[in-house]
């Protein structure tokens, strides 16, 4: 795949390669989305705000330069916004990918930084270097002005230009939450969730604070995602179980709700409204409860975006997802393309299964 | 600017909404330009009407100033004028209420001052004004459009309003930078509300009527200001109109734009 490299949400030309139920996958674009939908869907969005939740500053103590991303909180709450979960860069900015930025100061418990207008207290660094929890001073006034203003959008080498914050802001985004943009939502524009209760299809939100993807650092990247606070209204909740009870598909757009949902759920598949904290990782041994299909960026193997992907279908048929990705020329990352994949069932999974077999010979 | 009392013969909605009780618990919203004249009026009725207040204004020390009078209000200082401010505002306002209800369009730029003839107003000042007036309350309202969607899919009657005036209606001479402005203000909120309101969202056009405020001030210095209603008259009449709409049962039963209008 060739990385999105401009941060354009919704370029007229943007495709999705489907994979259908029974695992036949096809090229299409991004505009025929809402033909892959039925009367009696309901499609469900991230509808986090994405903070610009890099913080540059310096170390206190060794007054070395410093860069920290949010990556995660434990709670969605407007005035718990004191402690973050966060990962630390020494000098430089996005443009340099992280094996080449210096090493960030060792960090001590305790430590002070001075992040802008913030500043903040190393509270313990959770079994990694890079990785620590933080504690903001001042009020909850303080804090929010402080990262609104100081804060620049998490950014990655493969988009060369400094993003904007509305860049990271999806056309649904509401309350400012997520680390990095729930990208899935990318897709949506106003034009199509209006004409969807024309078409008979339903929408609803969920709110999932998206912690960030990729640092750069194997041993790190592994442990994501973090633990991830969500929240599900007593409306979306309602409608799923209407969804469910008259045979429409619940359909996700975004990997944070699959999460969301299916943590959410009842060994029944009914999903309970109100808050969450998301800790489960799903991948090829989870059985999806809820979800049965999902509109996702164009994710690469290796990810853990892409490592959701595999309870919706086998690692054969993603294997061969992977290669139309290429042969399309698919744009990978949070301005790229999208795939839209179905569950498949149990059955189809087995004869999936027999055919790569037999194939192999 | 023509009198007030003739204005209010078309708020056919306004004096029913008076059989409502206004309190507004767990409502959440967001005023612009909430330091003075009728922002800072709304910004001391919603509180009082129990509602979590979100404000905006350029002065930090003004809005310090109304922090420290009003704890319970969130503070924010932007300035909508500039599309760099925007989403830091939006990032505040969402942030610190959490959701949001109801936003009001209420800063606003005067022009040049004294006001003057078309063919005396500078390009620049007309910019500025539309950058206030027009594109700033555009600019915030796309931007707090996910929040208020969110409002309406949870069974909740998002409004926006935007600050109007007779000025945007009839042509004053010497307004011509502010009555442009509104006019197309008003213009584009009739547009939103009829885009929005199959989503549950309403946007509204509200013309509160010539206050004595700051800018009436700076407009016409010699008026007499006792002819002039108070702020917190025009701040009372338009709590009492979301009140209505706020308890509306039906989402179609009136056309909010055209029923202040």
């Amino acid at each position: 795949m060739i990385a999105a490299s401009a941060p354009v949400q919704r370029l007229s030309n943007s495709k999705l390669l489907v994979v259908d139920v029974e695992g036949r996958i096809t090229d299409r674009l991004r505009a025929d989305l809402v033909e892959l939908l039925l009367p009696g869907d309901l499609l469900i969005a991230n509808d986090a705000a994405t903070l610009p939740a890099a913080l540059f500053g310096f170390h206190v103590r060794t007054q070395r330069p410093i860069e920290v991303r949010l990556a995660g909180r434990p709670c969605l709450h407007s005035d718990c916004i004191r402690e973050f979960v966060a990962v630390v860069f020494g000098d430089g900015d996005y443009r340099t990918p992280t094996e080449h930025r210096p090493d960030p100061p060792r960090l001590r418990k305790g430590d002070i930084l001075q992040l802008g207008p913030l500043r903040a207290t190393v509270l313990e660094l959770i079994d990694h270097p890079r990785l620590l929890l933080l504690c903001f001073e001042g009020t909850v006034h303080d804090i929010w002005e402080g990262l609104a203003r100081h804060g620049r959008p998490i950014q990655y080498a493969h988009v060369p230009t400094p993003l904007a914050i509305w860049d990271t802001w999806t056309p649904i985004a509401g309350v400012p939450v997520a680390f990095e943009p729930p990208s899935a939502s990318f897709i949506l524009d106003w034009s199509t969730l209006q004409d969807f209760p024309r078409k008979g299809i339903q929408f609803a939100t969920i709110t999932l604070a998206a912690g960030i993807s990729s640092t750069g650092e194997p041993d790190l990247d592994a442990r994501f995602p973090l633990d991830e606070p969500y929240r599900i209204s007593g409306a979306t909740a309602r409608r799923i179980t209407e969804v469910q009870s008259q045979g429409g598909r619940v359909i996700a757009v975004g990997t944070s709700v699959v999460r969301a949902l299916e943590h959410a759920a009842n060994h029944d598949g009914i999903v309970n409204p109100g808050e969450g904290l998301a800790r489960q990782k799903i991948g090829q041994n989870t059985n999806l409860l809820v979800v049965d299909a999902i509109v996702s960026g164009a994710h690469e193997s290796g990810t853990s975006h892409f490592e959701l992907l595999r309870a919706f279908v086998p690692d054969e048929t993603l294997e061969k997802l992977s290669e139309q990705l290429e042969l399309h020329h698919y744009r990978s990352h949070e301005f790229g393309d999208s795939v839209f994949i179905e569950k498949m069932t149990r059955l189809q999974w087995q004869v999936c299964k027999s055919e790569a077999a037999i194939e192999a010979g | 600017m023509k009198n007030i009392d003739s204005d209010r013969s078309n708020h056919r909605s306004w004096e029913g909404a008076k059989v409502f009780a206004l309190t507004f618990p767990d409502l959440r919203v967001a005023v612009t330009g909430g330091t003075s004249g009728l922002g800072l009026a709304l910004v001391h009725e919603l509180l009082d009407c129990g509602a979590k207040v979100a404000f905006v204004a350029r002065t930090r020390e003004d809005v310090e100033s109304v922090m420290r009078d009003r704890p319970a209000a969130h503070g924010i200082v932007g300035d909508v004028s500039l599309k760099e401010a925007i989403y830091p505002i939006a990032v505040q306002v969402g942030g610190a209420l959490g959701a949001l209800d109801v936003l009001i369009n209420n800063a606003s730029s005067l022009g040049p001052v004294p006001l003057a003839l078309l063919a005396d107003t500078e390009c620049e000042d007309i910019e500025l004004t539309l950058a206030t007036n027009l594109l700033g309350p555009f600019r915030l309202t796309k931007a707090l459009l996910g929040s208020l969607a969110a409002s309406a899919r949870e069974g909740r009657r998002p409004v926006v309003v935007n600050i109007s005036s007779d000025a945007a209606i009839n042509p004053y001479p010497r307004w011509g930078a502010y009555g442009a402005s509104k006019a197309a203000l008003h213009h584009m909120s009739r547009i939103w509300n009829e885009e929005l309101s199959a989503m549950g969202i309403r946007v509204l056009s509200f013309d509160p009527g010539d206050m004595d405020t700051p800018l009436h001030l700076r407009a016409m210095p010699d008026s007499d200001r006792s002819t002039l209603k108070p702020p917190k008259v025009a701040a009372k009449e338009l709590v009492a109109v979301l009140a209505q709409i706020l308890s509306d049962v039906n989402p179609n039963a009136a056309t909010p734009a055209e029923a202040i209008r």
